[in-house]
């Protein structure tokens, strides 16, 4: 009936799960080799320090300062999470404490459609409504004069589209509190906002900071719609209104053109090694106080 | 003998949809005393429970119709200040949530939900609450852990000092002592002894051994109906229902 009897099955079974586990946990290791290996190369021209904060960029005679990206970046994920995390944080609390059920029910695959929605889809529809929004009705509304292409734009785009993630979780983490957590508060005569304030809020904090960790680390990388919107200009941003550059869409708009160039190449190369260690170190950060306030 | 009344229950019926939940229930709760409402899983126990502190209130598809008197006002009328309501009595679940802080800071939020800020009152409260609850003693170098730590037994030993934190008049407890070990039960049923005599105490449970330790009024119930109640010598001993004396003889269905 079978090629192999039933203990060679659980052998060539077991071996095969050992493979998936060692690929899932070595892959970040191997990439991380890899991208540090191809950074080889500027990095042994120039020291650490100078790559990072350094500001000209000129590849043609040899500069490669990754400080305006490396600012540019954290502008729009910083800026992004500005809207994102109120949004959020109201909106969940807001469907799973104060409205019905069903409303619930109709607002989870709404949001699920939201979160499937292409990036480049977000991209266009930030070229299409948000730059001009900007250039012609807030920028000039607040005095400002403005392209559109902006890190307000890509932070606005952006943030559109981890809501609709960070949103999800935040709700899954609110539903699993039990209600008899809320009953107990209730009973001791709290009301129903001082239950969310010193309760609720508390008991979901580590998650919540999770969701806020999964959302700014998705916002950090995330490429193609930003790229679209930023408006691609290497130059130090001073407030939302200029125009930026972020690390991934360097990468992105680069990279095929100037793999003849192999310090250019390297360059990019290092660029992408940033890219991983901020996204590990996030993830650390996220880690150290979903412990921390784990404890309750 | 009226005077003696702290809950009057009359004719309250609760629905869900086309469920009746509790149906024509009439209740009387004496002060100062332990009754306890026995019956079966799913007879509506726990559902009375929530109507005495208004936690029905928290789901909008329960339909609640009937009089709940304590001390003469019927508190299911909407005009009735839900929070002090509340805070006249204290609950116990059926497994202890202790809130997200530490042992101390969970007695202290009872507190300032009833207005008391100053810190040497507060001291003095938690301590004494504790010590009520009979878990000072374990627990006075501990105060400042995250009250998760404690044994699940501890925990609702705490829920208890927290619910006596308010100030109540009614202790409300549902099956209290069913997710705990019978050293910790043995607790818990010593501390509502001792607590008769400041409170009035309304014990949901399916545990007859417990009920005939520790109860001075025994309700029992069956699907949503009062069936019988009494003093714990006249339902215990000579229960009148046919259904009582089955479920007391354990040979119920």
């Amino acid at each position: 009936m079978y090629l192999l009897n039933r203990e060679q099955r659980h052998t060539v079974n077991t071996t095969w799960m050992i493979i998936s586990l060692l690929l899932v946990a070595f892959l970040p290791f191997l990439l991380f080799i890899g991208l540090y290996l191809k950074s080889l190369l500027i990095l042994h021209d120039h020291s650490l320090f100078d790559l990072i904060f350094s500001k000209t960029w000129k590849p043609s005679i040899g500069k490669f300062g990754f400080y305006p990206f490396i600012v540019g970046s954290i502008w729009v994920t910083v800026v992004a999470m500005l809207i994102t995390a109120p949004v959020c944080l109201l909106t969940a609390i807001y469907v799973t404490q104060y409205t019905k059920k069903f409303f619930l029910r109709i607002m989870h695959p709404a949001i699920d459609i939201l979160a499937g929605i292409p990036s480049v889809v977000y991209g266009l529809w930030g070229i299409l409504v948000i730059v001009p929004f900007i250039s012609r009705y807030l920028g000039p509304w607040l005095g400002i004069k403005t392209m559109g292409y902006s890190i307000l734009a890509a932070s606005f785009v952006l943030s559109i589209m981890i809501i609709p993630f960070v949103l999800n979780i935040l709700i899954e983490i609110f539903r699993s509190i039990p209600t008899e957590l809320k009953e107990a508060t209730l009973s001791l005569g709290a009301t129903q906002w001082q239950t969310i304030k010193h309760v609720l809020l508390r008991k979901a904090l580590p998650g919540i900071i999770a969701a806020f960790g999964f959302g700014l680390a998705r916002a950090f990388g995330e490429t193609m719609a930003v790229l679209m919107v930023v408006g691609n200009v290497v130059r130090l941003p001073q407030g939302v209104f200029d125009p930026g550059y972020t690390l991934p869409a360097l990468i992105a708009n680069n990279y095929g053109e100037m793999l003849s160039i192999p310090k250019y190449d390297s360059a990019l190369m290092f660029a992408a090694l940033l890219l991983l260690v901020v996204s590990l170190f996030f993830n650390l950060v996220m880690h150290f106080f979903i412990v921390r306030y784990n404890k309750y | 003998m009226d005077h003696d009344i702290k809950i009057e229950i009359r004719n309250l019926n609760v629905s869900a949809g086309k469920t009746q939940i509790l149906k024509d229930v009439n209740i009387d709760i004496p002060k100062n005393k332990i009754t306890v409402i026995l019956g079966p899983s799913g007879c509506g126990k726990t559902t009375l429970l929530k109507c005495l502190n208004r936690l029905t209130d928290l789901y909008p598809e329960l339909k609640v119709t009937g009089q709940i008197r304590i001390d003469d006002h019927n508190i299911l009328e909407a005009k009735e200040d839900i929070y002090k309501l509340r805070q006249q009595m204290g609950l116990l679940s059926q497994r202890p949530y202790p809130l997200p802080m530490t042992i101390y800071n969970n007695i202290a939020y009872a507190l300032k939900l009833r207005g008391i800020r100053n810190r040497r009152e507060t001291h003095r409260l938690v301590m004494q609450y504790l010590q009520q609850a009979n878990l000072w003693d374990e627990i006075r170098t501990r105060l400042r852990e995250p009250a998760s730590r404690l044994s699940i037994g501890q925990q609702q030993r705490l829920c208890l000092a927290r619910g006596l934190a308010v100030n109540p008049e009614i202790i409300l407890a549902d099956e209290p002592t069913s997710a705990l070990d019978p050293i910790s039960s043995q607790f818990i049923e010593e501390t509502f002894v001792r607590l008769k005599n400041d409170y009035t105490i309304v014990l949901v449970t399916h545990v007859l051994r417990q009920a005939k330790r520790i109860a001075d009024n025994v309700v029992f119930m069956y699907l949503g109906d009062v069936i019988e109640q009494g003093s714990v010598e006249e339902v215990f001993e000579n229960p009148k229902m046919e259904k009582t004396k089955l479920y007391l003889g354990g040979t119920f269905n």
